[in-house]
């Protein structure tokens, strides 16, 4: 009875909460309202992610905050599965959104699509709850098929990752039965192939081995692979149709930068996987491959960032959608200096002997992952909304523009602070744990110990505050913009 | 489009953009061909589960200009001669609790994982465990209750206590002496054994 009631109370609020937003999904088509279904869980997995990330970075400087209760392997854990997670949902869902438009169709077997996007959402919601209330196991199978894997990044227990194909394998179909039905194009070339191999590289994370050696070269596949190799590509997709759609370049232009691009990234990025294998266990020649050809990696991020600078100056910046574009803007820049300009900074193996699995990494963690890939997401969480809104004006001079141009400046200012922040701890590590004292257990403790790491640790906390409140700001934007606004969006003429 | 010049011109790129991701990939296939077989257990960079009944050091090499494992005379662990085949339970044991209990979301080994807590890659090996024949006991003990039993070294955090049993334990500690055992390529520098600081 009394459940009964607070799920009716529950149930008012959510109706009452929905009713505010005074968002029309009618005017959505079939497709783009399974997109915006894959946004909302973004953007609520984002949130828990900062959340965790907050309180992880709470016990670096109070180590006895949750202790015993909600550890910093289990904060931590959440904090980069989730942003895992979401980032994988915004694709998606950045996926659904173009498909209809670029193969000018409906999505076919869209009902199959919408059944994964529910498997999907309950298996992860059951994930997190396991990780946040069971926690860990004993050293068996069974923890590992039902409780978590243990793996940086792909935590999920193995039940779960059986779901996450089946749920990728029938998003594959809505995406490769769609183009067939309609039509096929460059960009929907790049697009099928990449997702396959995004897909299929899953599965190479997916097996135990005791061989710890074996079992991190996998492990690198999906991670490499992915971040510096099919995402990146995925993104150029993205990026490639938002520029015809927001600036009105045209096809040829994008779809040509798209291939140089695409040739770019896997020619250095496939073997730049090799800067993982210096020290794992791996032969030696890895340390000339893997530093060779991840030195190339940034060369195609400099060309993304060329690509839509010259594009959005060519048509003077005029675009239908501001905080889109100028989120895209930070794409370029932040995909650049996170992962091409940080990422370089230690990727050859005689610096990379030092700061390999220090803060430094983290640094370069935090700057390429919200640089590369938060950023396009929330530029299409911006379109989303304004087409949900029914086409507004997202130009100058809009409502309450200042809430986007904050909610912008915090969450960028707030993840470069923690970077510097991290990246002076990272040099402190390297320097004194590393290059010093050499690696002990001693020597790790007196670099924490030390008053640069410790106070750059305070930084790190009051920079992730920025972000999180930055945000919450970008949340309260996306609920409220272009409420109200009467003005129609703005269009755009293709060149 | 014919006075495209090749440089602008979009087929030549989706050309080059096809031979060069299908090249990169068949030399990325056949290098992982070669770099497993030579990382098989029991070979040269990674060595059979049995070396746990062996001494292993971590010793400059001054002419190949980095620190290698060194695999001495017989030096036991829990005072027990293992097989290759019970060597490998042990050490599957202590490598599937390292995973359950998530050691890598604090820890690193082989230097992946995170960073709130100590390197594991040569863990065996160091010197904080004071000398090698208090080693083992202090592991166990440490494994069994880390909160009673905490080495902090002033930083105040304290690993907490996972509920590892004592077979798990001992698994790991295996885990963690075959581990110290693998080739890192010289990775970590200048670290200083518990035998370099016996001696
Ligand atoms: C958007 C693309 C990228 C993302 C999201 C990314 C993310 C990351 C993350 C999260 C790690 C830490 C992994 C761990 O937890 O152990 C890492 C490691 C690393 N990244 Fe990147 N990265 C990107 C691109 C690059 C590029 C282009 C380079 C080189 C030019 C690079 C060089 C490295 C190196 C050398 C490491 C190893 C650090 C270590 O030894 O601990 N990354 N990357
Ligand atoms: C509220 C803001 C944030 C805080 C306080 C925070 C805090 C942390 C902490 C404490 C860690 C563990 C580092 C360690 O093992 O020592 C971490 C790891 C990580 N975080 Fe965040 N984080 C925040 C935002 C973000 C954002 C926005 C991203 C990317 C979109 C991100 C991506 C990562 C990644 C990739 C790692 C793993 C890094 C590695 O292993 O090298 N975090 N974060
Ligand atoms: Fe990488």
């Amino acid at each position: 009875m009394n459940a009964k009631k607070l799920c009716g109370v529950a149930n008012a609020k959510l109706n009452a909460f929905v009713t505010w937003t005074a968002l029309d999904r009618t005017n959505l088509s079939a497709g783009r309202t399974l997109a915006v279904n894959y946004f909302i869980v973004a953007v609520i997995l984002f949130f828990a992610q900062l959340l965790f990330g907050m309180i992880a970075a709470t016990q670096f400087i109070f180590p006895n905050f949750l202790y015993g209760w909600l550890d910093f392997s289990v904060n931590r854990m959440v904090h980069i599965n989730a942003m895992i997670v979401w980032m994988l949902y915004g694709f998606i869902g950045c996926t659904y959104w173009l498909l209809e438009d670029e193969s000018q169709t409906e999505i076919v077997g869209l009902k199959y699509g919408k059944l994964a996007f529910w498997v999907l959402t309950i298996a992860v919601a059951v994930v997190v709850l396991v990780y946040l209330f069971i926690q860990i196991g004993a050293g068996n199978d069974t923890s590992l098929w039902l409780i978590n894997e243990g793996r940086e990044y792909i935590e999920a227990p193995r039940w779960a990752d059986i779901g996450i194909v089946a749920v990728v394998l029938t998003f594959f179909y809505n995406v490769v039965a769609t183009f067939s039905k309609g039509k096929w194009s460059g960009i929907a070339g790049v697009l099928t192939l990449d997702l396959v191999a995004l897909a299929g590289l899953y599965v190479a994370g997916m097996f135990y081995m005791t061989n710890i050696t074996h079992e991190q070269f996998w492990w690198w596949w999906v991670i490499h692979l992915w971040v510096e190799a099919t995402w990146e590509v995925l993104v150029g997709v993205i990026m490639a149709w938002s520029l015809m759609k927001l600036l009105g370049v045209r096809r040829k232009i994008v779809t040509t930068w798209l291939y140089i691009e695409v040739a770019l990234m896997f020619g250095s990025g496939i073997l730049g996987l090799g800067h993982h294998y210096f020290w794992i266990g791996t032969p030696e020649y890895w340390l000339t491959i893997g530093g060779f050809f991840s030195a190339l990696e940034p060369i195609p991020l400099v060309a993304m960032v060329v690509h839509a600078m010259y594009d959005a100056g060519s048509h003077s910046f005029k675009n239908s959608n501001h905080p889109a574009v100028a989120w895209i803007i930070a794409q370029a820049f932040g995909n650049f200096f996170g992962a091409g300009v940080w990422g370089f900074m230690h990727t050859l193996p005689q610096i990379n002997l030092y700061t390999h699995g220090t803060q430094w990494s983290a640094s370069h963690g935090h700057l390429a992952f919200f640089g590369a890939y938060a950023t396009i997401n929330i530029a299409f969480f911006y379109l989303a909304i304004q087409h949900w809104r029914g086409d507004v004006w997202m130009s100058g001079g809009a409502q309450n523009a200042w809430r986007w141009k904050w909610a912008l400046g915090l969450l960028n200012v707030g993840v470069v602070g923690m970077t510097i922040a991290l990246l002076i701890a990272g040099y402190e590590q390297s320097f004194i744990e590393r290059a010093v004292e050499g690696s002990t257990w001693s020597g790790y403790f007196s670099a924490q110990n030390h008053p640069s790491f410790q106070s750059a640790m305070v930084w790190r906390w009051c920079f992730g505050l920025m972000t999180f409140a930055g945000l919450i700001l970008l949340i309260w934007d996306l609920l409220t913009i272009g409420k109200g606004e009467t003005r129609k969006m703005a269009v755009v003429d293709a060149e | 489009m014919n006075e495209n010049p090749l440089w602008a011109s979009e087929s030549f790129w989706k050309k080059v953009s096809v031979w060069v991701t299908a090249g990169s990939f068949l030399i990325l296939v056949v290098l992982t061909l070669d770099s497993l077989s030579q990382t098989e257990v029991g070979g040269k960079r990674v060595q059979a589960y049995s070396v746990i009944n062996k001494k292993i050091d971590y010793i400059y090499q001054a002419d190949l200009h980095k620190f290698m494992p060194v695999i001495g005379e017989t030096e036991l662990l829990f005072g027990k001669e293992f097989t290759e085949e019970e060597a490998e339970k042990l050490v599957t044991l202590g490598k599937k609790t390292t995973q359950a209990k998530n050691c890598m979301n604090c820890h690193t080994l082989l230097g992946n994982g995170a960073y709130f807590a100590p390197d594991l890659t040569k863990a065996w090996l160091d010197k904080g465990w004071l000398s090698k024949e208090l080693r083992e006991d202090l592991m166990i003990k440490f494994l069994l209750d880390p909160e009673n039993n905490a080495r902090t070294f002033g930083s105040n955090r304290k690993m907490p206590n996972l509920h590892i049993t004592p077979d798990e334990a001992k698994g790991v500690v295996a885990f963690l002496k075959w581990m110290s055992s693998i080739d890192t390529n010289g990775f970590p520098y200048n670290f200083k054994t518990i035998y370099a600081t016996e001696e």
